[in-house]
């Protein structure tokens, strides 16, 4: 029973008072090991996204049911199977023994038992998902909520954060919910073209983006850290390299990323290769798809470039955001994402470095 | 069978004749074949399709777990896996779950009612050719597909072609109205089937066999027609639609220009998800027939079994938005489409007591056909708790768009419906050719079959859990995915020679198979009191029956079933 411990129970109930699952918790731990592994081989794992790894509260109500509905289906195979196994090898036929055995029609006592049982164990089930999708769909927003828009395109993720007035993407920063002053994220769900899904699994269930049709999520992490997902509704040709990254900061780190965000910064600290790349970049067809703030640049199709440098990665995930990745993307981004929109440009290698240069103090 | 025996029941049981073998020129028989509305060939030919498709489709899921072995591999391009599982999916649906069903029922239902033919044998053709054309037509699109534009090959939308990937600003070329028109015109096939298999078990019903005595097989196969026709006909409007979108101007499903995509998903999934009845139904019929013979004992609660059938398919009908638990449906309607979908799973189980019941008790002969039975009650009872999961939307928003849905439905097609028409394979081939198929090579076929199938689809659960989405062509090394996918793609191997097994079984016993008399499982069927295979004409008189095992009677004047009925 010590895998019990495995299992993280969230330590608030922050938005949603989930109700008091006490009563199935020996019953739920005890044929939800399987689950509970799981989630201990995820608590040693940073990049995990394992589902049985929450650490927000829609994806640990999640978990909760998904224990309940784990014990109720574990139990019905544990007697299912064995009276399959028993019949199986009890009622084998003797090679030599021809007699028919007794021809039994049926049993109405026995049919009768076998709807009723389960009649009544759809039930519970149903009520327990009516419960927790109640309580994640219909959540309220508190006081001190951050609103994020999600933008899903092909293939990338736009995030615009009205509150604070500038755009960004593919890295969603949000800050910790404190049990004390909660301060969750709802994120609205846009589509700029095709369907598209938000999934980080360790903090809530996916979501889809989807043309014509605002959705919404919110999630409360309750442990900074960077929780990782992806796109979950195939969108085309580069549905596979679709990546989400969520920086969950202590509010203090939040608050500086987003006053860095905002700032607008000077050119006069850049070199002249840099001052020649910007040349470049803003009378090349580069400015009709990303907007850098301050300059020529307005394009809305393509990521917002004006704070670059701040991310981890570029081409939503595809590779780690350094000079020589970035030069290459630049060069021809097909070799990095097969199927990515963004065209090669056809540039000189003295314009690809200048260019890179230029990119390089979007800090 | 003596005499006395014949004439009481009314049951005329045919000698097997030697057939003297004449020899016709090759196109000859060909045009026979092609010309016929004998719904045993028919019946043939829509194996024989299906296997075909069989083959393609086994052959893109091997190409997907190659690619899929180790991340970051470069065995196909992006564009080329999403062809490889848009047509994977169609074809196993489409050409392969359907046609092979639809070929057994076909060849079976009129033999167990004990009639010559289909109500509309020329109907039965047309409907055969029209699948057969659609399948042609959905693998020509590899080399008609680029359009004048020389955009993609075959289709790459997926095979649900949620909208607006499919709409002309994503989809350009020819690919997507490959997909729309194959489908389309397999689907009036379909529907003409389905009226067929409706009016046939309605109407041709021999002398005896009232609905309470009909074989079960019949039932289920009488449901599946009237499923069909409620759910084909959704999906051949939302193509119609589609094809005005996309040729004339239309913005059904146009979202850039205000159009809907939830709709198109509604539209899909109301064919969809009856859709897996309609294919599970017939795989019930198959273990409802075969179960009994090799336990000796008569299905348990029939009448119950059949209400469960006709539950099944008035509760199929509306459970289709659990699909769709994370569009954004309102937390009202989540609730209401959890009940239905939950609720399905009463009859389902009530169908896997029954059989259970059968067996209770039995002398249960573990002949190949019984075999793959096992196999599917014990994979079919997990797929059924895996879809428990599913069907609660909370779970459903993290299991949703993952491998673990994958695996899910891969337990019902593959570990359920292909265990099931295996089994049928080895139980009717007799019947079919006049040869036993080989028990070892069954047996080995069986074995190779259920470890591949375990390891491959057991360990995409893990995955799935692990947060690994679907219909992705590579993935990161960190995740932890690698060592759950290496052992899918190892069980693919394993597949592969369980159906070369099969393969060769096939022919080989075609041709040098032990021959076998009327009846060699010792059976209750009518199908089994004609001769092996049977005549152009099925019976030579048409029977009478005062039971559902009319040949447990025949064989035991003495205890006839009727007594109890």
């Amino acid at each position: 029973m010590e895998e019990s411990q495995g299992i993280p129970v969230s330590k608030s109930r922050v938005l949603v008072s989930v109700n008091d699952w006490s009563a199935f918790r020996t019953l739920a731990v005890s044929f939800g090991l399987t689950a509970s592994s799981f989630a201990q081989s995820a608590a040693q794992e940073s990049n995990s996204t394992n589902i049985f790894a929450p650490s927000s509260t829609p994806a640990d109500s999640i978990f909760r049911l998904s224990l309940l509905v784990l014990a109720a289906t574990g139990a019905i195979f544990a007697v299912v199977f064995s009276m399959l196994l028993y019949a199986a090898v009890k009622f084998r036929g003797r090679s030599g023994d021809n007699r028919e055995p007794p021809q039994v029609y049926g049993s109405d006592q026995l049919e009768l038992a076998w709807t009723v049982i389960p009649v009544l164990i759809v039930m519970v089930l149903f009520i327990a998902s009516a419960r927790v999708i109640h309580a994640v769909q219909d959540a309220r927003r508190p006081p001190g909520t951050i609103e994020v828009t999600a933008v899903g395109h092909q293939f990338w993720w736009e995030f615009r954060y009205q509150q604070y007035g500038f755009v960004t993407a593919n890295e969603l920063h949000v800050p910790v919910s404190d049990p004390g002053r909660s301060s969750p994220t709802f994120i609205t769900l846009l589509s700029a073209d095709t369907d598209h899904s938000f999934w980080v699994p360790r903090l809530a269930g996916k979501t889809d983006l989807i043309p014509n049709h605002p959705n919404s999520l919110w999630i409360d992490p309750q442990e900074p850290g960077i929780y990782l997902g992806q796109c979950a509704q195939y969108c085309g040709t580069q549905h596979a390299k679709m990546l989400l990254r969520v920086y969950v900061e202590s509010r203090a780190d939040f608050d500086r990323w987003v006053r860095k965000q905002q700032a607008i910064q000077a050119n006069a600290a850049m070199s002249p290769e840099a001052l020649e790349g910007r040349r470049v970049f803003e009378s090349t067809a580069c400015i009709n798809c990303h907007t850098i703030e301050g300059t020529v640049a307005d394009g809305r199709f393509g990521p917002n470039l004006r704070h670059l440098m701040s991310r981890d990665t570029i081409a939503s995930g595809a590779a780690p955001n350094t000079s020589e990745n970035l030069r290459a993307w630049i060069q021809n981004p097909n070799a990095i994402k097969p199927g990515s929109l963004m065209p090669a440009m056809n540039l000189t290698n003295k314009q690809l470095n200048e260019v890179t240069e230029y990119m390089l103090t979007l800090r | 069978m003596g005499m006395t025996a014949m004439s009481s029941n009314s049951i005329p049981i045919s000698e097997t004749v030697s057939q003297v073998a004449e020899r016709k020129p090759l196109s000859e028989i060909l045009h026979e074949w092609v010309i016929t509305v004998d719904h045993k060939r028919l019946g043939l030919m829509y194996i024989g399709l299906a296997l075909l498709f069989l083959a393609l489709g086994g052959l893109e899921a091997a190409i997907m777990r190659i690619q899929l072995a180790v991340p970051h591999a470069h065995f196909v391009s992006p564009q080329v896996f999403n062809r490889m599982f848009t047509m994977h999916g169609t074809t196993m649906i489409f050409f392969v779950a359907m046609t092979i069903l639809f070929g057994f029922g076909i060849y079976l239902v009129p033999l167990m009612i004990g009639t010559r033919d289909m109500a509309f044998p020329r109907l039965n053709a047309w409907g055969f050719w029209m699948s057969a054309f659609g399948g042609l037509l959905l693998y020509f699109s590899f080399i008609g597909g680029e359009g004048l534009s020389g955009a993609g090959t075959a289709p790459d939308v997926g095979w649900w072609a949620y909208a607006p990937l499919t709409s002309p600003a994503f989809s350009k070329g020819h690919s997507t109205d490959y997909w729309t028109i194959s489908l389309l015109i397999a689907g009036f096939g379909t529907l003409a089937t389905a009226i067929n298999f409706v009016a046939t078990i309605l109407s041709m019903r021999c002398s005896g066999m009232t609905l309470g005595k009909m074989p079960l097989l019949c039932w289920m196969y009488l449901v599946t027609g009237g499923l069909l026709l409620f759910t084909i006909t959704p999906l051949t409007a939302a193509q119609l639609m589609l094809m005005i979108d996309r040729y004339l101007g239309g913005h059904f499903f146009d979202t850039q220009a205000g159009g809907s995509a939830v709709m198109w998903m509604h539209f899909f999934w109301i064919f969809g998800h009856p859709e897996v009845y309609v294919l599970i139904l017939p795989s019930f019929a198959f273990v409802s027939e075969i179960v009994p013979v090799f336990s000796r004992k008569p299905i348990f609660g029939y009448p119950i079994m059949v209400a469960a059938t006709v539950a099944i398919g008035f509760i199929s009908m509306s459970v289709w938005a659990h699909h769709m638990f994370t569009v954004g449906m309102a937390s009202y309607s989540n609730a209401f489409f959890v009940l239905t979908s939950m609720a399905i799973a009463v009859p389902t189980g009530i169908k896997i007591f029954n059989w259970l019941g059968t067996m209770w008790g039995g002398q249960i002969r573990y002949a190949t056909p019984m075999l793959f039975c096992l196999g599917f009650l014990f994979q079919f009872l997990i797929a059924g708790l895996t879809g428990v999961m599913l069907g609660a939307a909370p779970f459903n928003w993290q299991l949703s768009g993952s491998y673990f849905v994958i695996a899910h439905f891969h337990y019902v097609i593959v570990g359920g419906i292909l265990f099931a028409v295996f089994g049928a394979f080895y139980y009717w081939f007799p019947k079919m050719t006049g040869r036993m198929l080989n028990e070892t090579l069954g047996k080995w076929h069986f074995g190779f079959f259920f470890i591949g199938f375990h390891l491959t689809f057991d360990f995409m659960h893990g995955a799935g859990i692990l947060g690994m989405p679907r219909r992705i062509y590579t993935y990161e090394p960190n995740r932890g995915w690698e060592t759950w996918n290496m052992i899918v793609t190892v069980g693919v191997l394993f597949q592969a020679v369980a159906v070369l097994c099969f393969a060769f079984n096939l022919f080989w016993s075609y041709f040098r198979g032990h021959a076998t008399g009327n009846d060699p499982w010792d059976a209750w069927t009518l199908e089994w009191s004609t001769s092996s295979p049977p005549p152009a004409y099925n019976f030579a008189v048409i029977p009478e029956v005062k039971s559902r095992r009319p040949l447990w009677d025949l064989k035991h004047p003495e205890d006839p079933d009727w007594r109890y009925e």
